[in-house]
Formats: C-alpha cells, structure tokens, sequence
C-alpha cells in the first residue's frame, strides 16, 4: 500500500501527521479524492479542482460583503412610536463605557478585524498561484498567520449570536432586518465554503513545489 | 493510491510514528526531517518532537480561565430598564427569563453554549492534560475528544455577542434600554483563555506511550 514506509523512501517522499505524528508516504491522490492519517484521520492530501482561484474569488466576494454588512443597517427596532437603526458597527461600541471599553476591541477584532485580516491574508497568498506566478514575498509566513487567525474569526458565532437577540427582544418590540444582516449571512456561507476548499497540508506542498529555491 | 476507503485498511497494525523512526515531523505542515533539526525549512515553524513545554501552558491558561468563569456567573451580564425599572439579570437568570417567555430552543442554545460548553471543555482538557502527566497512552476515542473541545470551544462566545447586540439595539430612551453588565467582560475572558488552553495542547502527546515501551 502507498502509505507503508519502505528504507529506501527519502524524506521528502514522507509526511508525518501533525496531529498523532504517525508517518505515511505521501499518497498521490485524484483531484476531489482526499486521503486521511490511518491513526486520526486527520485529513493530509486533499487537491480540489482550481481550488486557489476559487479560494481567491471567495475570498474577495467576502471582503466586499464584509463592507456591506458593517456599515449598512443591520437590524432596526420600533416600538411605542419610536424607532432605533443600528448597524454592526454599534454592536461594537456597545461595550465602549468606561471599563468595558477593551471589550469593545475585542468584539471588533473577532467580528471584523480578523476575518478582514484572513481574507486579505488568503488573497495575498492564493492571487498569484491562481494566475500561474510564484508565491508573493512572504507568502509562507502570511499563511502561518492566516491559519493562526482562522479559530479567532467569529463571524459565524456573531450570526448564531444575532439569531438568540432576535428572539430576545421580538416579545418586547418590531424588528427589522436591514441589509447589512443579510451581507452578514452571505459572508458567513461565503467563510464555510471557502475552508471547504482548504487542506492545510496541501497548500504547504503546493507553496513548497512553486517557490523558487 | 487514491479515496477515502483505504484510510481503514491498516488500522489494525502499530502505527509507525515520526519520532520512532528517528525523525521529527513539523506540526504545522507535516514535512518530516531528522530528528535534532531546528527549524522546518517549508514552512519555518520550529521544529519539536513532542512539546514537552505545552502541558504547562494549557494548565496555566486553563485555570485562569476556570478562575474568571467564577465572576462571569456570579454578576449581571444585562441590566434591563424597561419604563423606569431596573433589573439585572445572570447568565443562568437570562436562561428562565428565555423559559418564562417560552422560548425554550433559544433557552436551550444560550444554557449550551454559556454553561454546558464551558464546564465541560474544563472537564476534558483537565482529563486529557491529566493523562498526558500520568503517561497513559490515549486511543483514537481521546484524540476525538480533543477535537471537539477545540472545535466547539469559540461557539461559547455566543453570550457576548447577544449581550453586543441587545446592548446595540435596545436604547429606546425611557421605554426600554439594555446595558452591559461586568460578567461579559469576565465571560469573554473565559471563553478566550480556554481556546489558548485548548489551542496549546500538543495533539501528539495524548497518543504516546511512556518512554521505554513500543510505539
């Protein structure tokens, strides 16, 4: 089997697991086939059609969305005549009085900071491959911290977050859904879709065969 | 040799791991060198066979977060004034208001995601560090659960975003408004330091075997 371990392998021709350090010769797997550790089944190889263009297109179409949805209004509330629009942007300043202010940072990064960051991140790396150039400058170290960013991007907690305020106050008045709620989802399904087309193992292979050394 | 099936195929034989076989494989993108190698030339993270400094950080950050999910239970996380009435409300007091409204399904997300999740992500990286002190070997069942426990542990953050949101959208004057209380801060902070907690578990550890035995 093509993931025994002979003496005459070189290291190159092997890959140990970064999750259970067992080691297996790396598999030479059909585009859309994936092969997994035998001990974890952590997920090694894993090369998807065009995967770095559809990453760079998903990455972008995220971006803009990320525009959208933090400056639009994103819920508005009415009732007993009056009304109140608030957009992504006041759900950061929610904490911005007095001691909770750091709070308010940390709601920003993780909503929108970081997952700006991870997108400009994918962009800067992925853009150039897709187009047949050598990685950018950098673009290995780039990576590490997109990957470093990824448990830290919560846009899709935020949505989840949305869902439980909504019913909170739906008994107390009327609200709304503006715009930016729905950019807010698309971005979300945008996010999931796009790690779907991402195998960390195999884009280190691939940065490593194109750069030049 | 290509597919999904074959992952199964040698289940049944011992895994030969990196360090067995006298090398080091790079935590981050799997490349393998001889072992004593200092740095991966891939990727350049730093090249360690097994991060023996890494139990140290996950109790370390485990605690402080256990510590300040203390506060985080105790103090109002909102503070509700609805025509000139004030009250506070905790975590688990926000979870019967849910109930007393019928809401039970969002009860039911906020109870998971605020205490259920917490409690038991302390639970199991107590258990997996506990047995990586005591050199127990672990199977395929604890590697598992390692990867829940990071995987489910940012979807507690969901309390904070609520009580953002709420706090965002509610300010109608003297009919309603809704402020943040102190425990978001405190929860947030838990949430946070469990993730580093989890995030700097050495996944390679929980499978080892003490020195001396086989592989």
């Amino acid at each position: 089997m093509a993931y025994h371990i002979r003496m005459t392998d070189s290291l190159s021709e092997m890959i140990a697991c970064p999750k259970c350090d067992a080691l297996h010769r790396v598999p030479q797997v059909d585009i859309g086939a994936q092969a997994s550790c035998v001990r974890c089944g952590t997920v090694l190889v894993a090369p998807r059609e065009g995967a770095m263009t559809r990453i760079v297109m998903l990455s972008m179409t995220a971006l803009i969305l990320m525009v959208a949805a933090v400056f639009f209004p994103f819920l508005e509330l009415s009732t007993h005549g009056l009304g109140r629009k608030s957009s992504v942007f006041d759900a950061i300043l929610a904490f911005s009085d007095g001691l909770m202010l750091p709070l308010s940072f940390a709601v920003a990064a993780l909503i929108v900071v970081l997952p700006i960051t991870r997108f400009l991140a994918l962009i800067y790396v992925f853009a150039p491959m897709a187009l047949g150039w050598a990685p950018a400058r950098h673009a290995r170290s780039v990576f590490k911290l997109a990957e470093h960013i990824r448990p830290w991007a919560m846009a899709e907690v935020f949505i989840i977050g949305v869902a439980v305020a909504l019913v909170k106050v739906a008994g107390l008045a009327q609200v709304t859904l503006g715009p930016a709620f729905w950019a807010f989802v698309g971005l979300v399904i945008i996010t999931v879709l796009k790690d779907n087309f991402m195998c960390r193992v195999t884009v280190w292979q691939t940065l490593n065969a194109r750069s030049p050394s | 040799m290509s597919g999904n099936g074959m992952a199964n195929v040698e289940r049944a034989q011992p895994v030969l791991t990196a360090r067995a076989a006298g090398l080091v494989g790079c935590a981050e993108c799997g490349h393998v060198y001889p072992l004593g190698t200092e740095a991966c030339t891939v990727c350049g993270t730093r090249l360690v066979s097994r991060d023996m400094t890494s139990l140290q950080r996950v109790w370390a950050w485990l605690f402080a977060g256990m510590i300040v999910y203390i506060p985080a239970n105790v103090y109002p996380m909102l503070r509700t004034t609805t025509f000139g009435k004030t009250s506070e409300s905790t975590i688990v007091g926000g979870v019967f208001e849910l109930m007393e409204h019928g809401s039970y399904g969002i009860a039911f997300i906020v109870f998971f995601a605020s205490v259920v999740i917490p409690v038991s992500k302390f639970i199991a990286i107590a258990y997996l560090g506990w047995r990586v002190q005591r050199g127990k070997p672990g199977t395929t069942s604890h590697f598992h659960l390692y990867e829940i426990v990071e995987f489910i542990g940012r979807w507690s953050m969901i309390d904070v975003f609520v009580v953002a949101i709420l706090s965002a959208l509610v300010q109608l004057n003297f009919v309603a408004s809704i402020h943040p209380g102190i425990a978001a801060v405190s929860f947030a902070l838990s949430v946070a330091f469990t993730m580093i907690s989890a995030n700097s578990f050495d996944p390679r550890l929980i499978w080892d075997a003490p020195e001396g035995k086989p592989v």
